[in-house]
Protein backbone atom coordinates (compact mmCIF):
# COMPACT_ATOMS: atom_id res chain seq x y z
CA UNK A 1 0.00 0.00 0.00
CA UNK A 2 1.04 3.50 -0.94
CA UNK A 3 0.99 6.03 1.70
CA UNK A 4 1.75 10.11 1.46
CA UNK A 5 1.13 12.76 3.78
CA UNK A 6 0.26 16.45 2.16
CA UNK A 7 0.25 19.85 3.84
CA UNK A 8 -2.48 19.87 0.82
CA UNK A 9 -4.22 17.41 -0.80
CA UNK A 10 -6.80 18.59 -3.34
CA UNK A 11 -9.41 15.96 -5.02
CA UNK A 12 -10.35 16.83 -8.88
CA UNK A 13 -7.90 17.49 -11.33
CA UNK A 14 -10.52 19.86 -13.32
CA UNK A 15 -9.63 23.37 -13.51
CA UNK A 16 -10.80 24.62 -9.78
CA UNK A 17 -8.41 21.81 -8.33
CA UNK A 18 -5.45 22.51 -10.74
CA UNK A 19 -5.85 26.07 -10.14
CA UNK A 20 -5.74 24.89 -6.09
CA UNK A 21 -2.95 22.61 -6.37
CA UNK A 22 -0.29 25.22 -8.53
CA UNK A 23 -1.27 28.09 -6.30
CA UNK A 24 -0.21 25.71 -3.14
CA UNK A 25 2.22 24.12 -4.21
CA UNK A 26 3.92 27.81 -5.64
CA UNK A 27 4.07 28.46 -1.86
CA UNK A 28 6.21 25.59 -1.13
CA UNK A 29 3.70 23.08 -0.02
CA UNK A 30 3.43 19.77 -0.53
CA UNK A 31 0.50 19.30 -2.30
CA UNK A 32 -1.15 16.20 -3.78
CA UNK A 33 -3.65 15.81 -6.57
CA UNK A 34 -5.95 13.17 -6.67
CA UNK A 35 -7.95 12.36 -9.58
CA UNK A 36 -10.13 9.85 -11.08
CA UNK A 37 -9.41 10.51 -14.83
CA UNK A 38 -6.76 9.45 -16.65
CA UNK A 39 -5.32 12.84 -17.28
CA UNK A 40 -5.85 16.30 -15.45
CA UNK A 41 -8.12 18.70 -16.96
CA UNK A 42 -11.19 17.59 -15.80
CA UNK A 43 -14.37 16.88 -17.87
CA UNK A 44 -14.24 20.23 -19.64
CA UNK A 45 -10.32 19.94 -20.76
CA UNK A 46 -11.02 16.28 -21.30
CA UNK A 47 -7.74 14.70 -23.40
CA UNK A 48 -5.77 17.04 -24.98
CA UNK A 49 -6.34 17.97 -28.61
CA UNK A 50 -7.84 21.26 -29.54
CA UNK A 51 -7.87 22.84 -25.91
CA UNK A 52 -8.27 26.86 -25.22
CA UNK A 53 -5.33 28.74 -24.26
CA UNK A 54 -6.26 29.02 -21.07
CA UNK A 55 -6.67 25.46 -20.72
CA UNK A 56 -3.09 25.04 -22.06
CA UNK A 57 -1.98 27.21 -19.74
CA UNK A 58 -2.90 25.68 -16.53
CA UNK A 59 -1.88 22.17 -17.89
CA UNK A 60 1.39 23.88 -18.17
CA UNK A 61 1.96 25.30 -15.19
CA UNK A 62 0.96 21.98 -13.30
CA UNK A 63 3.32 20.25 -15.27
CA UNK A 64 6.21 23.09 -13.89
CA UNK A 65 5.21 22.76 -10.48
CA UNK A 66 6.16 20.53 -7.90
CA UNK A 67 2.87 19.14 -7.56
CA UNK A 68 2.03 15.23 -7.03
CA UNK A 69 -0.05 14.34 -9.53
CA UNK A 70 -2.11 10.62 -8.73
CA UNK A 71 -4.14 10.21 -11.82
CA UNK A 72 -6.49 7.74 -12.52
CA UNK A 73 -7.01 7.53 -8.47
CA UNK A 74 -10.31 7.18 -6.77
CA UNK A 75 -11.03 8.65 -3.47
CA UNK A 76 -13.50 6.16 -2.11
CA UNK A 77 -13.29 6.74 1.57
CA UNK A 78 -12.04 8.70 4.62
CA UNK A 79 -11.72 7.11 7.77
CA UNK A 80 -10.23 9.61 9.69
CA UNK A 81 -11.16 13.33 9.57
CA UNK A 82 -7.53 14.11 8.01
CA UNK A 83 -7.15 10.27 5.98
CA UNK A 84 -8.35 9.71 2.48
CA UNK A 85 -8.20 6.27 1.36
CA UNK A 86 -8.18 5.59 -2.77
CA UNK A 87 -7.77 3.45 -5.18
CA UNK A 88 -5.85 2.93 -8.42
CA UNK A 89 -8.13 2.15 -11.59
CA UNK A 90 -6.80 -0.84 -12.95
CA UNK A 91 -4.96 -1.24 -16.07
CA UNK A 92 -3.34 1.51 -15.39
CA UNK A 93 -0.67 -0.43 -13.79
CA UNK A 94 -0.71 -2.69 -16.69
CA UNK A 95 -0.70 -5.98 -14.73
CA UNK A 96 -4.26 -5.13 -13.44
CA UNK A 97 -3.55 -5.38 -9.64
CA UNK A 98 -5.47 -2.98 -7.78
CA UNK A 99 -3.28 -0.34 -5.66
CA UNK A 100 -4.18 1.24 -2.39
CA UNK A 101 -3.46 4.23 -1.03
CA UNK A 102 -3.73 6.42 2.38
CA UNK A 103 -3.16 10.04 1.94
CA UNK A 104 -3.75 12.01 5.31
CA UNK A 105 -3.50 15.60 5.21
CA UNK A 106 -3.02 18.97 6.97
CA UNK A 107 -5.49 20.99 4.49
CA UNK A 108 -7.80 19.60 1.92
CA UNK A 109 -9.65 20.71 -0.81
CA UNK A 110 -12.37 19.48 -2.90
CA UNK A 111 -12.85 20.00 -6.62
CA UNK A 112 -15.20 17.29 -7.14
CA UNK A 113 -16.63 18.73 -10.60
CA UNK A 114 -20.11 17.93 -11.50
CA UNK A 115 -22.00 15.29 -14.08
CA UNK A 116 -24.65 15.51 -15.93
CA UNK A 117 -28.23 14.84 -15.50
CA UNK A 118 -30.12 12.11 -17.22
CA UNK A 119 -33.65 11.69 -17.29
CA UNK A 120 -35.63 9.01 -18.72
CA UNK A 121 -37.34 8.02 -21.42
CA UNK A 122 -38.03 5.00 -23.51
CA UNK A 123 -35.10 3.38 -25.04
CA UNK A 124 -32.89 5.84 -22.97
CA UNK A 125 -30.86 2.73 -21.84
CA UNK A 126 -30.57 1.28 -25.49
CA UNK A 127 -26.46 0.89 -26.32
CA UNK A 128 -25.38 4.57 -28.22
CA UNK A 129 -27.42 6.89 -26.19
CA UNK A 130 -25.09 8.94 -24.46
CA UNK A 131 -24.92 12.10 -22.37
CA UNK A 132 -23.69 14.97 -23.89
CA UNK A 133 -21.01 15.59 -22.20
CA UNK A 134 -20.58 11.37 -22.41
CA UNK A 135 -20.49 11.37 -26.23
CA UNK A 136 -18.06 14.26 -26.19
CA UNK A 137 -15.80 12.28 -24.01
CA UNK A 138 -15.88 9.48 -25.65
CA UNK A 139 -14.59 11.22 -28.56
CA UNK A 140 -11.84 13.02 -26.67
CA UNK A 141 -10.91 9.27 -25.72
CA UNK A 142 -10.39 8.09 -29.58
CA UNK A 143 -14.08 7.29 -30.72
CA UNK A 144 -14.16 8.17 -34.24
CA UNK A 145 -17.46 10.19 -34.66
CA UNK A 146 -16.53 11.57 -38.72
CA UNK A 147 -19.93 10.63 -40.49
CA UNK A 148 -22.01 9.33 -37.97
CA UNK A 149 -25.63 10.94 -37.83
CA UNK A 150 -25.81 12.39 -34.30
CA UNK A 151 -28.63 13.79 -32.25
CA UNK A 152 -28.01 15.99 -29.90
CA UNK A 153 -30.47 17.20 -26.78
CA UNK A 154 -31.46 17.62 -23.13
CA UNK A 155 -30.50 21.30 -22.07
CA UNK A 156 -27.70 24.00 -20.98
CA UNK A 157 -24.52 25.74 -22.81
CA UNK A 158 -22.82 22.36 -22.98
CA UNK A 159 -25.00 20.97 -25.92
CA UNK A 160 -23.52 23.94 -27.87
CA UNK A 161 -20.21 22.81 -27.30
CA UNK A 162 -20.97 19.67 -27.81
CA UNK A 163 -22.80 20.05 -31.09
CA UNK A 164 -19.73 22.66 -32.02
CA UNK A 165 -16.56 20.14 -31.02
CA UNK A 166 -18.69 17.24 -33.21
CA UNK A 167 -19.36 18.85 -36.22
CA UNK A 168 -15.38 20.26 -36.40
CA UNK A 169 -14.40 16.25 -35.86
CA UNK A 170 -16.61 15.53 -38.86
CA UNK A 171 -20.23 14.61 -37.47
CA UNK A 172 -23.42 15.10 -39.09
CA UNK A 173 -25.62 16.62 -36.90
CA UNK A 174 -28.99 15.36 -37.40
CA UNK A 175 -30.84 17.60 -34.81
CA UNK A 176 -30.04 20.24 -31.48
CA UNK A 177 -32.91 20.34 -29.33
CA UNK A 178 -32.57 22.16 -26.23
CA UNK A 179 -35.60 21.95 -23.78
CA UNK A 180 -35.96 25.35 -22.51
CA UNK A 181 -38.12 27.62 -24.35
CA UNK A 182 -36.76 30.22 -26.48
CA UNK A 183 -37.47 33.27 -23.92
CA UNK A 184 -35.73 31.47 -21.17
CA UNK A 185 -32.79 31.83 -23.44
CA UNK A 186 -33.09 35.35 -24.44
CA UNK A 187 -33.30 36.09 -21.07
CA UNK A 188 -30.09 34.18 -20.47
CA UNK A 189 -28.42 35.65 -23.44
CA UNK A 190 -29.22 39.34 -22.33
CA UNK A 191 -27.31 38.02 -18.74
CA UNK A 192 -24.64 37.06 -21.24
CA UNK A 193 -24.53 40.51 -22.85
CA UNK A 194 -23.98 42.33 -19.74
CA UNK A 195 -20.89 39.55 -19.25
CA UNK A 196 -17.90 39.76 -20.64
CA UNK A 197 -18.69 36.09 -21.15
CA UNK A 198 -15.37 34.61 -21.95
CA UNK A 199 -16.97 31.30 -20.52
CA UNK A 200 -18.53 30.32 -24.04
CA UNK A 201 -16.26 31.95 -26.13
CA UNK A 202 -14.06 28.65 -25.61
CA UNK A 203 -16.86 26.75 -25.85
CA UNK A 204 -18.31 28.09 -29.18
CA UNK A 205 -21.29 29.57 -27.77
CA UNK A 206 -22.52 30.97 -31.10
CA UNK A 207 -25.63 29.72 -32.01
CA UNK A 208 -24.70 31.11 -35.93
CA UNK A 209 -21.89 29.04 -35.89
CA UNK A 210 -24.55 26.14 -35.50
CA UNK A 211 -24.75 23.68 -38.31
CA UNK A 212 -28.47 23.04 -38.26
CA UNK A 213 -30.71 25.40 -36.13
CA UNK A 214 -31.38 24.91 -32.19
CA UNK A 215 -34.97 23.87 -31.90
CA UNK A 216 -36.02 25.33 -28.20
CA UNK A 217 -38.85 23.66 -26.20
CA UNK A 218 -37.89 20.08 -28.18
CA UNK A 219 -36.82 17.29 -26.28
CA UNK A 220 -36.62 13.40 -27.02
CA UNK A 221 -39.66 11.40 -26.52
CA UNK A 222 -38.07 7.57 -27.51
CA UNK A 223 -35.23 5.72 -28.58
CA UNK A 224 -35.71 3.58 -30.95
CA UNK A 225 -33.63 0.09 -31.37
CA UNK A 226 -33.67 -3.74 -30.90
CA UNK A 227 -30.05 -4.33 -29.79
CA UNK A 228 -28.26 -0.59 -30.08
CA UNK A 229 -30.00 3.10 -31.06
CA UNK A 230 -31.15 3.32 -34.54
CA UNK A 231 -33.93 6.38 -34.30
CA UNK A 232 -34.68 8.94 -31.96
CA UNK A 233 -38.40 10.44 -31.56
CA UNK A 234 -38.65 14.13 -31.10
CA UNK A 235 -41.60 16.23 -29.43
CA UNK A 236 -41.80 20.17 -30.12
CA UNK A 237 -45.12 21.46 -28.85
CA UNK A 238 -47.65 19.40 -30.23
CA UNK A 239 -45.45 18.18 -33.36
CA UNK A 240 -43.60 14.85 -32.74
CA UNK A 241 -41.71 13.43 -35.94
CA UNK A 242 -38.65 10.58 -35.97
CA UNK A 243 -35.23 11.19 -36.78
CA UNK A 244 -32.51 8.92 -37.75
CA UNK A 245 -29.69 8.34 -35.94
CA UNK A 246 -26.28 6.75 -35.11
CA UNK A 247 -26.06 8.58 -31.90
CA UNK A 248 -27.83 10.99 -29.56
CA UNK A 249 -26.25 13.16 -27.02
CA UNK A 250 -28.34 13.55 -24.22
CA UNK A 251 -27.97 15.46 -21.22
CA UNK A 252 -30.15 17.51 -18.82
CA UNK A 253 -27.43 20.51 -17.25
CA UNK A 254 -25.44 19.24 -14.41
CA UNK A 255 -25.20 18.53 -10.99
CA UNK A 256 -22.26 18.61 -8.66
CA UNK A 257 -20.87 16.02 -6.89
CA UNK A 258 -21.10 16.31 -3.76
CA UNK A 259 -21.01 12.61 -2.14
CA UNK A 260 -17.17 13.28 -0.72
CA UNK A 261 -17.93 16.72 0.73
CA UNK A 262 -21.24 14.94 2.26
CA UNK A 263 -19.06 12.16 3.57
CA UNK A 264 -16.57 14.63 5.20
CA UNK A 265 -19.89 15.80 7.20
CA UNK A 266 -19.37 19.20 5.19
CA UNK A 267 -23.09 21.25 4.95
CA UNK A 268 -25.28 21.00 1.97
CA UNK A 269 -27.71 23.35 0.97
CA UNK A 270 -29.98 23.29 -1.72
CA UNK A 271 -28.13 20.50 -3.61
CA UNK A 272 -24.97 22.26 -3.31
CA UNK A 273 -21.77 22.73 -0.65
CA UNK A 274 -21.94 25.32 1.47
CA UNK A 275 -18.67 27.52 1.63
CA UNK A 276 -17.80 30.74 2.78
CA UNK A 277 -15.94 33.75 1.08
CA UNK A 278 -12.79 31.90 1.06
CA UNK A 279 -14.25 28.52 -0.23
CA UNK A 280 -14.12 27.05 3.43
CA UNK A 281 -16.95 24.58 4.21
CA UNK A 282 -18.75 23.77 7.51
CA UNK A 283 -15.60 21.74 8.25
CA UNK A 284 -12.56 23.41 9.82
CA UNK A 285 -9.96 22.94 7.10
CA UNK A 286 -11.97 21.42 4.80
CA UNK A 287 -12.41 24.36 1.54
CA UNK A 288 -14.62 23.18 -1.82
CA UNK A 289 -14.39 24.82 -4.99
CA UNK A 290 -15.62 24.88 -8.14
CA UNK A 291 -18.93 23.05 -9.43
CA UNK A 292 -20.30 21.81 -6.02
CA UNK A 293 -20.67 24.97 -4.73
CA UNK A 294 -22.94 25.99 -7.76
CA UNK A 295 -22.82 25.27 -11.58
CA UNK A 296 -20.65 28.47 -12.93
CA UNK A 297 -18.12 27.40 -15.43
CA UNK A 298 -14.37 27.15 -16.03
CA UNK A 299 -13.52 30.99 -15.12
CA UNK A 300 -15.52 30.76 -11.88
CA UNK A 301 -14.04 27.53 -10.96
CA UNK A 302 -11.00 28.99 -11.96
CA UNK A 303 -10.89 31.77 -9.21
CA UNK A 304 -12.40 29.47 -6.55
CA UNK A 305 -9.86 27.20 -6.86
CA UNK A 306 -7.07 30.42 -6.18
CA UNK A 307 -9.29 31.24 -3.53
CA UNK A 308 -9.54 28.05 -1.56
CA UNK A 309 -5.34 27.31 -1.54
CA UNK A 310 -5.05 31.13 -0.77
CA UNK A 311 -7.56 30.68 2.17
CA UNK A 312 -5.81 27.35 3.00
CA UNK A 313 -2.52 29.04 2.79
CA UNK A 314 -3.55 31.74 4.79
CA UNK A 315 -2.93 34.52 2.76
CA UNK A 316 -6.51 36.22 3.18
CA UNK A 317 -5.18 39.55 1.45
CA UNK A 318 -4.53 37.77 -1.92
CA UNK A 319 -7.94 36.00 -1.82
CA UNK A 320 -9.60 39.07 -0.67
CA UNK A 321 -9.48 40.98 -4.28
CA UNK A 322 -10.28 37.53 -5.62
CA UNK A 323 -13.04 37.15 -3.25
CA UNK A 324 -14.60 40.27 -4.62
CA UNK A 325 -14.10 39.12 -8.33
CA UNK A 326 -16.00 35.91 -7.27
CA UNK A 327 -18.72 37.55 -5.85
CA UNK A 328 -19.56 39.23 -9.21
CA UNK A 329 -19.33 35.85 -11.21
CA UNK A 330 -21.80 34.69 -8.73
CA UNK A 331 -25.06 35.99 -10.28
CA UNK A 332 -24.04 33.92 -13.66
CA UNK A 333 -24.79 30.98 -11.65
CA UNK A 334 -28.23 31.92 -10.87
CA UNK A 335 -28.78 32.94 -14.36
CA UNK A 336 -27.90 29.65 -15.68
CA UNK A 337 -29.45 27.62 -13.38
CA UNK A 338 -32.43 29.55 -14.54
CA UNK A 339 -31.72 29.08 -18.34
CA UNK A 340 -31.59 25.36 -17.87
CA UNK A 341 -35.02 24.81 -15.28
CA UNK A 342 -36.62 22.09 -16.29
CA UNK A 343 -40.02 21.89 -18.05
CA UNK A 344 -42.03 19.94 -15.71
CA UNK A 345 -43.66 18.65 -18.87
CA UNK A 346 -39.84 16.52 -19.31
CA UNK A 347 -41.28 14.26 -16.34
CA UNK A 348 -44.43 12.55 -18.61
CA UNK A 349 -40.90 11.57 -21.17
CA UNK A 350 -41.10 8.45 -18.53
CA UNK A 351 -43.83 5.86 -19.06
CA UNK A 352 -44.62 3.65 -15.77
CA UNK A 353 -42.67 0.72 -17.87
CA UNK A 354 -39.64 3.06 -18.57
CA UNK A 355 -36.32 1.95 -16.57
CA UNK A 356 -35.23 4.49 -14.40
CA UNK A 357 -32.47 3.12 -12.48
CA UNK A 358 -30.06 1.23 -14.97
CA UNK A 359 -27.86 -0.70 -12.37
CA UNK A 360 -30.41 -2.69 -10.73
CA UNK A 361 -33.24 -1.87 -13.47
CA UNK A 362 -35.99 -0.82 -11.49
CA UNK A 363 -38.86 0.74 -13.71
CA UNK A 364 -40.89 4.56 -13.10
CA UNK A 365 -44.34 2.34 -12.32
CA UNK A 366 -42.51 0.22 -9.56
CA UNK A 367 -41.08 4.00 -7.86
CA UNK A 368 -44.05 6.33 -8.04
CA UNK A 369 -45.79 4.32 -4.98
CA UNK A 370 -43.07 5.28 -2.84
CA UNK A 371 -43.13 7.33 -0.40
CA UNK A 372 -39.36 8.67 -0.39
CA UNK A 373 -35.57 7.81 -1.78
CA UNK A 374 -35.29 5.68 1.07
CA UNK A 375 -38.33 3.84 0.90
CA UNK A 376 -37.29 3.33 -2.81
CA UNK A 377 -34.25 1.90 -2.07
CA UNK A 378 -35.57 -0.59 0.58
CA UNK A 379 -38.34 -1.97 -1.42
CA UNK A 380 -37.04 -1.59 -5.23
CA UNK A 381 -32.95 -1.40 -4.95
CA UNK A 382 -33.34 1.70 -6.36
CA UNK A 383 -30.01 3.20 -6.43
CA UNK A 384 -28.43 0.79 -4.67
CA UNK A 385 -26.09 -0.51 -7.82
CA UNK A 386 -22.32 0.57 -8.05
CA UNK A 387 -23.38 4.18 -9.25
CA UNK A 388 -24.95 4.32 -5.88
CA UNK A 389 -27.86 6.73 -7.34
CA UNK A 390 -25.76 9.08 -9.41
CA UNK A 391 -27.73 8.67 -12.17
CA UNK A 392 -31.30 7.93 -11.32
CA UNK A 393 -30.80 10.01 -7.65
CA UNK A 394 -30.90 13.31 -10.30
CA UNK A 395 -33.77 11.52 -11.99
CA UNK A 396 -35.80 10.87 -9.14
CA UNK A 397 -35.23 14.09 -7.68
CA UNK A 398 -37.29 15.53 -10.80
CA UNK A 399 -39.53 13.22 -11.43
CA UNK A 400 -40.75 12.35 -7.90
CA UNK A 401 -38.90 15.59 -5.66
CA UNK A 402 -36.89 13.11 -3.65
CA UNK A 403 -33.87 14.53 -2.20
CA UNK A 404 -31.13 12.40 0.28
CA UNK A 405 -27.53 13.44 0.47
CA UNK A 406 -27.14 10.94 3.04
CA UNK A 407 -23.76 9.07 1.60
CA UNK A 408 -22.05 5.69 3.01
CA UNK A 409 -18.54 4.78 2.71
CA UNK A 410 -17.31 3.32 0.20
CA UNK A 411 -18.65 6.29 -1.97
CA UNK A 412 -17.35 4.30 -5.04
CA UNK A 413 -17.03 0.62 -5.37
CA UNK A 414 -14.07 -0.85 -3.81
CA UNK A 415 -12.26 -4.22 -4.18
CA UNK A 416 -12.09 -5.92 -0.37
CA UNK A 417 -8.81 -5.78 -0.30
CA UNK A 418 -8.80 -1.84 -0.64
CA UNK A 419 -11.67 -1.93 2.31
CA UNK A 420 -9.65 -4.04 4.72
CA UNK A 421 -5.64 -2.76 5.14
CA UNK A 422 -3.26 -4.78 5.81
CA UNK A 423 -2.89 -3.57 9.76
CA UNK A 424 -6.58 -4.25 10.07
CA UNK A 425 -7.96 -7.27 11.14
CA UNK A 426 -11.08 -8.37 9.23
CA UNK A 427 -13.38 -8.93 12.29
CA UNK A 428 -12.92 -4.97 13.31
CA UNK A 429 -14.04 -4.38 9.92
CA UNK A 430 -17.21 -6.66 9.91
CA UNK A 431 -17.69 -5.13 13.22
CA UNK A 432 -17.58 -1.23 12.17
CA UNK A 433 -19.29 -1.91 8.60
CA UNK A 434 -18.79 -0.01 6.04
CA UNK A 435 -20.13 2.91 7.93
CA UNK A 436 -17.14 3.02 10.56
CA UNK A 437 -17.18 7.01 9.94
CA UNK A 438 -20.06 7.10 11.80
CA UNK A 439 -18.86 6.24 15.08
CA UNK A 440 -17.01 9.46 15.23
CA UNK A 441 -19.70 11.43 14.97
CA UNK A 442 -20.14 13.80 17.64
CA UNK A 443 -21.12 12.22 21.06
CA UNK B 1 -8.24 7.68 -38.76
CA UNK B 2 -5.06 7.10 -40.83
CA UNK B 3 -3.57 3.82 -40.37
CA UNK B 4 -0.31 5.09 -39.46
CA UNK B 5 -1.44 7.25 -36.11
CA UNK B 6 -2.66 3.17 -35.12
CA UNK B 7 -0.06 1.87 -32.83
CA UNK B 8 -1.68 -0.16 -29.95
CA UNK B 9 -3.42 -3.51 -30.53
CA UNK B 10 -5.55 -5.31 -27.94
CA UNK B 11 -8.95 -7.76 -27.85
CA UNK B 12 -11.98 -7.31 -27.80
CA UNK B 13 -14.00 -10.86 -26.79
CA UNK B 14 -10.74 -12.31 -28.30
CA UNK B 15 -10.98 -10.10 -31.15
CA UNK B 16 -7.44 -7.73 -31.87
CA UNK B 17 -8.18 -3.91 -32.96
CA UNK B 18 -5.85 -1.58 -33.30
CA UNK B 19 -6.23 1.72 -32.32
CA UNK B 20 -4.08 5.07 -31.45
CA UNK B 21 -2.67 5.92 -28.09
CA UNK B 22 -4.47 7.65 -25.83
CA UNK B 23 -7.73 5.85 -26.41
CA UNK B 24 -10.16 4.87 -24.07
CA UNK B 25 -10.96 1.27 -23.58
CA UNK B 26 -14.50 2.29 -23.85
CA UNK B 27 -14.17 3.68 -27.28
CA UNK B 28 -12.36 0.66 -28.42
CA UNK B 29 -15.12 -1.57 -27.58
CA UNK B 30 -17.78 0.77 -29.52
CA UNK B 31 -15.36 0.65 -32.18
CA UNK B 32 -15.37 -2.87 -32.16
CA UNK B 33 -19.25 -2.37 -31.96
CA UNK B 34 -19.71 -4.39 -28.90
CA UNK B 35 -22.00 -3.34 -25.80
CA UNK B 36 -20.14 -3.61 -22.21
CA UNK B 37 -22.45 -5.72 -20.57
CA UNK B 38 -25.45 -7.16 -19.63
CA UNK B 39 -28.24 -5.73 -17.41
CA UNK B 40 -29.71 -7.36 -14.74
CA UNK B 41 -33.12 -7.94 -16.83
CA UNK B 42 -30.76 -8.70 -19.88
CA UNK B 43 -30.59 -5.89 -21.57
CA UNK B 44 -27.56 -4.82 -23.46
CA UNK B 45 -25.80 -1.22 -22.49
CA UNK B 46 -23.33 0.65 -23.24
CA UNK B 47 -20.96 3.58 -22.26
CA UNK B 48 -23.59 6.45 -20.86
CA UNK B 49 -22.00 9.39 -18.63
CA UNK B 50 -18.54 9.01 -20.21
CA UNK B 51 -16.73 9.99 -16.79
CA UNK B 52 -16.48 7.06 -14.38
CA UNK B 53 -19.86 8.21 -12.56
CA UNK B 54 -22.64 5.37 -14.39
CA UNK B 55 -20.45 2.32 -14.17
CA UNK B 56 -22.52 0.82 -17.68
CA UNK B 57 -19.01 0.87 -18.98
CA UNK B 58 -17.55 -1.86 -17.10
CA UNK B 59 -15.87 -5.02 -18.64
CA UNK B 60 -13.36 -7.47 -17.76
CA UNK B 61 -9.58 -6.00 -18.21
CA UNK B 62 -6.91 -8.62 -18.37
CA UNK B 63 -9.31 -10.87 -16.41
CA UNK B 64 -10.00 -8.34 -13.27
CA UNK B 65 -13.99 -7.83 -13.62
CA UNK B 66 -15.88 -4.41 -13.58
CA UNK B 67 -13.45 -1.77 -14.68
CA UNK B 68 -14.61 1.11 -15.74
CA UNK B 69 -13.85 1.28 -19.56
CA UNK B 70 -14.61 4.67 -20.18
CA UNK B 71 -11.63 5.62 -17.41
CA UNK B 72 -9.05 3.36 -18.72
CA UNK B 73 -6.69 3.91 -21.66
CA UNK B 74 -5.73 1.29 -23.96
CA UNK B 75 -2.79 -0.49 -23.58
CA UNK B 76 -0.91 -2.83 -25.99
CA UNK B 77 -1.56 -6.43 -25.37
CA UNK B 78 -4.80 -5.58 -23.22
CA UNK B 79 -7.27 -8.20 -23.42
CA UNK B 80 -11.01 -6.58 -22.70
CA UNK B 81 -13.92 -9.17 -22.09
CA UNK B 82 -17.27 -7.45 -22.19
CA UNK B 83 -20.21 -9.48 -20.61
CA UNK B 84 -22.34 -9.21 -23.71
CA UNK B 85 -21.54 -12.14 -26.42
CA UNK B 86 -22.63 -10.51 -29.58
CA UNK B 87 -24.33 -7.17 -29.66
CA UNK B 88 -27.94 -8.16 -30.08
CA UNK B 89 -29.87 -8.85 -27.08
CA UNK B 90 -32.53 -11.79 -26.76
CA UNK B 91 -35.79 -11.17 -28.90
CA UNK B 92 -37.29 -11.19 -25.15
CA UNK B 93 -36.05 -7.63 -24.76
CA UNK B 94 -36.18 -6.27 -28.29
CA UNK B 95 -37.58 -2.24 -28.48
CA UNK B 96 -39.32 -0.78 -30.94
Amino acid sequence: MMRDHFDIAVVGAGPAGMAAAVTAAAAGLHVGLIDDNPAPGGQIWRNGAHLPRTAQRWLARLNHSSVVRMQGWRVFDSPEPSLLCAEQNSGTTGDGAQIRAEFSFDKLILATGARERFLPFSGWTLPNVFGAGGLDALVRGGLPIAGKRVVVAGTGPLLVAVVAHLARRGARIAAVCEQASASQLARFAAHLFSEPAKLWQGAGYAAAMLPVRLRTGCWPVAAHGSDHLQAVTLRQGAKQWRVDCDYLACGFHLVPNIELPALFGCRIQNGFVAVNDWLETSVTGVYCAGEPTGIGGVELSLIEGEIAALAALGETARARKLARRRRGKRAFVHALAQACALNSELRTMASDDTIVCRCEDVRAGDLRTRANWRDAKLHTRCGMGPCQGRICGAATEFLFGWRDTSVRPPIFPAQVSSLASPDTPIDNLVAAGPSSRNAKEPK
Amino acid sequence: MPESTRSLTLTVDGAPIAVSPETTVAAAVLMAGKATRTSTSGEPRGPLCGMGICFECRVSINGVPHQRSCQILCQTGMHVSTAVAEFSAPAGNRRT
